[in-house]
């Protein structure tokens, strides 16, 4: 039998019972789950000795994500998540835990929310990891059938997830990959969506980011066309000191459908965020 | 799955009727039969979706959406609700 370093507990922060893990000691590192999905999707992350030594890996659900509950009264309205909401929970979450200048790292959602982290907090953070990020999305398919009576949820988000991910992918950590998303309660990976989609573009603010102040590195698999590496680029060029590597052979959820082989482009960027 | 769709290469048609799950494919041309959706896209993209080893943008059925490359018609609630499904049909000639 093996039992993995991971721990995980619950927090009471504001009006939300958000469920948390971690790993590891020191520099706190924050771990952004993508749409729909929640915290498991950094179980490589976590269980990386050569990580977990000189970082404190910390992943949180969300609300209405994974074991964290939404608040109170959620069923009375749709849920629907915006840069506010978004920026604010994570905030919180950081000060509430007593984080001292956290790296965060998210992906997809999790990669276009680090850029507005850049702008608003980027003194209270030591640096930010954008996996997929893009500064908008047009939507090219209506994500509304993903929330609708007559479609299963699940297997609906779940197939969308699935052509995200690169060919080349081991297919147990693809196929663990969908099932997260399957699991996701109806209408959260909509709701998310609206702000990745819809209310969420940051084009027109993201020629402001500070890289001297926090900086930037951004990571993307090149079979993502969700946030595809040209989305990415676009970032790059309008971010000043912004360092994009293009991850070979990777899709739309690197650290958990190809663990291996995004830890090999995770730890050098670490290990530079660490010697800086 | 219970359902039959198109599914169109180029100018080729083929009629992909599922019962109870089992696919049973039928070449066309068709004069006037029915469908519950069409999936139509050129034959150099379906070539292209096709690799063993696809490139990027070219990998999977909403990939080719996403590029413009694949057109969907009729009843789109039975595409997405058996969506996996039928991204997986299509992906199979690449294990030939």
């Amino acid at each position: 039998m093996k039992i993995e370093p991971i721990v995980g507990r619950y927090a009471h922060i504001g009006e939300h019972r958000i469920y948390f893990e971690e790993a590891g000691r020191g520099i706190p590192l924050v771990c952004l789950h993508t749409a729909g999905s929640d915290g498991r999707q950094y179980r490589a992350v976590l269980n990386d000795s050569s990580i977990t030594k000189s970082y404190r890996v910390i992943t949180f659900d969300m609300p209405w994500h994974g074991k964290s509950s939404p608040p109170a009264g959620w069923e009375k309205e749709d849920y629907r998540l915006t840069t506010g909401a978004y920026t604010g929970i994570i905030m919180e979450f950081i000060r509430e835990m007593g984080l001292e200048r956290p790296v965060v790292m998210g992906c997809s959602i999790g990669g276009r929310i680090v850029l507005d982290l850049a702008l608003k907090h980027a003194r209270e953070l030591r640096a930010l990891i954008g996996l997929q990020s893009g500064a908008f999305v047009e939507r090219y398919y209506d994500a509304a059938w993903l929330d609708h009576p007559e479609v299963h949820g699940g297997r609906a988000c779940g197939a969308v997830a699935y052509g995200l991910m690169s060919p080349l992918s081991p297919e147990k950590e693809r196929w663990e990959t969908v099932w997260h998303y399957m699991q996701g309660g109806p209408g959260v990976f909509t709701g998310d969506l609206y702000f990745y989609q819809v209310e969420g573009d940051i084009r027109s603010r993201i020629g402001a980011i500070d890289t001297s102040i926090c900086p930037l590195y951004l990571l993307t698999g090149e079979y993502d066309y969700s946030a595809s590496p040209r989305d990415t680029e676009a970032v790059a060029a309008r971010v000043k000191g912004a360092k994009m590597t293009v991850m070979k052979g990777l899709g739309h959820f690197p650290m958990s459908e190809n663990p291996e082989a995004f830890l090999g482009y995770l730890r050098p960027v670490l290990e530079e965020i660490r010697r800086a | 799955m219970n359902e039959t769709f198109m599914l169109e290469v180029g100018d080729e048609q083929y009629l992909l009727k599922v019962t109870d799950g089992k696919l049973a494919v039928e070449k066309g041309p068709f004069v006037m039969r029915s469908w519950r959706f069409a999936i139509r896209a050129s034959r150099e993209s379906w070539e292209k979706f096709w690799q063993v080893a696809p490139a990027p943008g070219w990998h999977d059925l909403f990939a080719l959406l996403r590029r413009g490359d694949v057109k969907f018609e009729g009843d789109q609630r039975v595409l997405m609700a058996y969506l996996l499904y039928v991204k997986l049909v299509l992906a199979a000639p690449r294990k030939a």
